[in-house]
């Protein structure tokens, strides 16, 4: 209904400005110039409509900032997110603050110099001084931009694989996404897809059932992650491209068939302490409140209520994969090294899943 | 009749001068034979002049028309897929009518969310801002403003339209077959495009985007071949390549580019092509789809991606630089001062060029390409923003000083700087391969590139269409109506796009049918109203502009010969088409594109084909 009805105001507003216009053009004076070549006036009407869109632009930036300002970046969770984050409020510092110095001399010049008869334009072609320095400029600070990023990127991107480093296979399909941990022996059993239809469809991820390594591997649905230890994935898909996205890790890697991609990352907070986190407790009051507002509307149409809203940490799929991307995540939970031992403990590996 | 001035030609890369008069003025001379220079007694038929068209004017026309039709449907498709992202799996009446069956009890299907997103990518980025804009504005203005008769090959140009017109048919008739048009995204990833069984649009659907696409690169390949010959050995006499306008330095460097790549992405499609029809690797390995392990072994997505990426960064240039061409002419114009900078214009119009073809790879960060790979991708997509930067700058010195004129095509004009700063800003975020790897693939990305190109490459049209509508259909658009338009265009186009940076960097990916299945997006709900809202809007500005251009072709007034006292030789030919352009000589030039307000002279502009005055400098560009 409410749709209906912003729909329909948004036709006749549209109506009316089309009317207003007409109106304005059938109620012209006689003496009117109407030629379809600005005037003076439309000169003066223009130009200042135009600084009144910098306006616009800075005000709609703040409205953003201030509104918006909280769902912008999620909590960082990882030792490299923090560096990440620097690199992103740094970056965005500089291109706000160009932004706020073109867009004003942009808007503002088209406002001073709007034109009128009287007025004679310079006669200004070239500097090589001031194009010398609008060059030099950008480059200096693109420099600096290239080397920070590019420090971190090698940073992000270089894995060493230390001993202790946990490694986890992430494996797509259309449309979920399971994870598999080395077992025992700490080394993944090899796999391919045409290994998925062994064992009447248990083979979850395909894993070769020669290779003595697979065995004790564990296939899950539900990826639990010990705190403060570098954890190595390495992600397959068996069907079509997906992206295994973690954004509160700033972490994201393609799932390509026929490919094993790897990326690397340490959490550093658990699930359980990142829900004391203010902003954490913020945004799932904020959910909460939406969910139960919609639910009083589901409940009087005889519909059921929503569940009220947790905060987890999510991996999500970020590349088209077809009609259920949208669907297609999985929980993570980060806990304490125990609590993650406990837990794949009461996993079965692969042997004794098949059996 | 007999005179048409020197005409000649250079072979590229030699000294030799031919002198192509003759040649030249046999061709021109039978048209002449028949009907004169006034086109009173035209005895060409309807087909031959409004179809089958050789004429450049003409067929620049077919393109605009072809490319406005197209942008309504992709435009309308973006507000269908705008009102489900706003209130997720609500029915709508409107779903039902327009998509029937795959919107049941108006409730839209997933798969149908997806080919409409890719329908709409492809349409605007080839259909609306390639051929659309560079098509309408390369024919329309690369003859008419070296001072050529037409292009060096007019048969040509007619069939490099036809076969853009082939290509558009085929594109919508996609929209009708039984399993639904191609919906892998506009990207066409394999395997998602090349299995049927991975969604209903790689079927049927998916072949007649591949077979449409590929008549639109035949297409796009022999107007660009077309475009460099005429601008290269077309030249009237005293157009040097440093008197060029800057819109032909843009059409040339565009259709140079659209050279290099447009193969690429064609020996792309034919390859995908024998993926799907005839069981060879290429792009696939070991998938397992359906119940079936399937027997592709050794192929590679990620080179298919390579590929497309040839083609599709320096795509986004192939958008932007007519556009850029265009915005340069506008605000000369209508500043009434010279272009700030030519050369280092004509040089940034190159350097992109050059680098456009070497920083693919950052649309591929995390598809697992080796991490320094990633580095150097960076630093080329980095240097980018440099020759862009002296492009902004140049234009807002430009204005400095300046007697802006506001006229439609200036508001517009202005508008495209302001948008292609904004978008083009986020690309520095984006480009950093670091940063890319929270953002790639989210709305952060949809809101850089819808403003960056979307939106200034389709201002630069919108600019171009009223600039040169009088030259066009030799009648003025109503200027009111011009500047309501771009106002509640200019509002929306921000109030669209500026929010989805914050729903991008909350993490939402794009692409998603709805962002309520799981609770965790919930907060971002109201800002997708927000969009949706602003982008109806956006729509029904568009109304007002089709209109303005309808009835004005009719009910118009007349233009004079040159309404926005320019200095460019498009505005000496007659309001009346006629074939050959000039109805006598050729004006020859005499000084670069830029007199404006020049210190004495009487008027504040300067034509180009205006002899210097004794003792008059021309200025060293
Ligand atoms: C009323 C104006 C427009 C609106 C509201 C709009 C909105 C959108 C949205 C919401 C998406 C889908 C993002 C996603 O889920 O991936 C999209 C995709 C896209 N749009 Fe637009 N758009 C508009 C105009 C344009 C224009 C002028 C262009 C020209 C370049 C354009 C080019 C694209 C492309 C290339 C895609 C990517 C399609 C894909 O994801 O496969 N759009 N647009
Ligand atoms: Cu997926
Ligand atoms: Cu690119």
């Amino acid at each position: 209904m409410t749709i209906l009805l912003v729909l329909t105001s948004l036709i006749l507003i549209s109506i009316a400005v089309w009317q207003l216009t007409k109106i304005l053009e059938l109620s012209k004076p006689a003496d009117y110039d109407d030629s379809e070549i600005a005037s003076d006036k439309d000169n003066d009407m223009q130009g200042k409509l135009m600084f009144l869109f910098l306006i616009f632009i800075y005000a709609l930036t703040i409205f953003s900032f201030y509104q918006w300002g909280d769902v912008m970046l999620p909590e960082s969770a990882s030792v490299h997110g923090e560096n990440y984050d620097n690199l992103l409020w740094f970056s965005f510092a500089v291109i706000f603050f160009v932004q706020t110095i073109t867009q004003a001399l942009l808007h503002y010049f088209a406002f001073k110099y709007r034109g009128n008869k009287k007025r004679k334009a310079l006669f200004f072609a070239d500097s090589t001084f001031l194009e010398g320095v609008w060059t030099i400029i950008p480059t200096i600070a693109l420099a600096g931009l290239i080397l920070y990023g590019l420090f971190t990127w090698v940073d992000i991107m270089t894995i060493e694989e230390n001993d202790d480093a946990l490694v986890v296979e992430l494996y797509a399909q259309q449309f979920n996404w399971k994870a598999r941990y080395a077992g025992e022996d700490g080394v993944l059993g090899d796999a391919n897809v045409r290994f998925l239809q062994d064992f009447g469809g248990k083979n979850l991820v395909g894993i070769d059932p020669t290779d003595r390594n697979g065995d004790d591997d564990i296939v899950v649905q539900e990826l639990h992650l010990p705190v403060n230890r570098e954890v190595v994935f390495r992600i397959r898909s068996q069907d079509v491209l997906h992206s295994a996205f973690m954004p509160h890790f700033r972490a994201q890697m393609n799932a390509v068939p026929g490919m094993i991609n790897q990326f690397a990352f340490i959490p550093n907070v658990t699930t359980e302490e990142i829900r004391l986190r203010p902003e954490i407790v913020e945004k799932v009051r904020k959910i909460n409140k939406i969910r139960f507002d919609k639910s009083e509307d589901l409940v009087a149409s005889g519909d059921f209520p929503l569940d009220p809203y947790e905060f987890d940490f999510l991996l999500l799929c970020n590349k088209i994969c077809g009609a259920s991307h949208y669907n297609m995540q999985m929980k993570i939970v980060v806990e304490t090294e125990e609590e993650f031992n406990r837990w794949l403990d009461d996993q079965p590996t692969f042997k004794e899943f098949v059996q | 009749m007999a005179n048409r001035g020197n005409r000649r030609a250079k072979i590229v890369g030699t000294d030799i001068e031919i002198d192509i008069t003759e040649k030249k003025d046999i061709v021109i001379e039978s048209h002449d034979d028949d009907h004169g220079h006034d086109d009173n007694h035209h005895k060409e038929t309807f087909i031959t002049k409004y179809i089958f068209s050789i004429d450049h004017k003409m067929i620049s026309k077919q393109y605009l028309i072809t490319g406005l039709i197209m942008g309504i449907v992709g435009i309308a498709m973006s507000l269908l897929f705008r009102l489900q992202l706003a209130w997720p799996e609500e029915s709508f009446g409107i779903f039902d009518v327009l998509l029937g069956k795959w919107a049941t009890d108006g409730v839209m299907d997933p798969n149908v969310y997806l080919a409409l997103v890719t329908i709409h990518g492809t349409i605007m980025v080839f259909f609306v801002l390639t051929a659309g804009l560079s098509g309408t504005f390369s024919n329309l203005l690369i003859p008419l403003q070296i001072g050529a008769r037409d292009m060096a090959s007019g048969f040509l140009n007619m069939i490099s339209y036809w076969l853009f017109f082939i290509s558009s048919a085929l594109m919508i008739a996609s929209l009708f077959v039984e399993a639904g048009p191609a919906a892998a995204g506009w990207t066409i990833y394999p395997p998602l495009s090349a299995l049927p069984q991975a969604q209903p649009g790689s079927a049927a659907g998916m072949t007649l985007w591949l077979v449409s696409m590929a008549f639109f690169i035949a297409s796009s390949l022999l107007a660009a071949l077309n475009y460099i010959v005429t601008v290269l050995n077309l030249r009237t006499k005293g157009m040097t390549m440093t008197r060029l306008p800057l819109t032909v330095w843009a059409f040339l460097v565009t259709a140079i580019i659209g050279v290099v790549s447009f193969p690429v992405l064609l020996s792309a499609a034919l390859l995908l092509i024998m993926d799907r029809s005839f069981g060879t690797s290429f792009f696939l390995s070991d998938i397992f789809i359906q119940g079936e392990v399937l027997h592709y072994q050794g192929g590679s997505p990620v080179l298919f991606e390579h590929l497309f990426w040839f083609l599709g960064h320096p795509e986004v240039y192939i958008v932007l630089l007519p556009a850029l061409g265009i915005a340069s002419e506008v605000i000369a114009t209508n500043a009434r001062k010279p272009i700030f900078g030519y050369r280092a214009m004509v040089g940034s119009i190159l350097a992109i060029a050059f680098l456009s073809t070497i920083v693919w790879g950052h649309h591929m960060f995390v598809t697992g390409m080796n991490p320094f790979l990633g580095s150097v991708f960076t630093f080329t997509t980095l240097l980018i923003a440099i020759p862009s930067a002296v492009k902004a700058f140049n234009y807002i010195t430009t204005i400095w000083k300046g007697n802006i004129q506001f006229n439609p095509a200036m508001l517009f004009a202005i508008g495209l700087v302001s948008t292609f700063i904004t978008g083009g800003l986020t690309g520095i975020i984006l480009g950093d391969s670091a940063l890319d790897i929270n953002l790639h693939d989210t709305y952060f990305v949809v809101a850089h590139f819808h403003l960056v190109m979307g939106i200034s490459a389709l201002y630069g049209l919108f600019a171009g269409v009223y600039h040169w509508y009088p030259r066009m259909f030799g009648r003025m658009m109503n200027k009111t109506l011009g500047y309501v338009h771009f106002w509640i265009t200019a509002i929306s186009a921000y109030g669209v796009f500026f929010p989805m940076h914050f729903i991008g960097m909350a993490g939402l990916p794009r692409r998603y049918y709805t962002n309520t299945n799981f609770p965790y997006f919930d907060d971002v709900a109201n800002i997708n109203v927000i969009i949706t809202l602003f982008a109806l809007l956006a729509g029904a500005a568009q109304i007002i502009f089709l209109y303005n251009f309808i009835s004005s072709m009719y009910y118009g007034k007349k233009a004079e010969q040159n309404p926005w006292k320019s200095t460019t030789l498009e505005w000496t030919a007659p309001i009346k088409h006629i074939h050959g352009n000039w109805p006598g000589k050729i004006p020859h030039v005499f000084r670069w594109a830029y007199d404006y307000s020049k210190p004495g002279s009487k008027e504040d502009f300067v034509p180009q084909n205006v002899p210097l005055k004794k003792g008059e400098k021309e200025l060293q560009h």
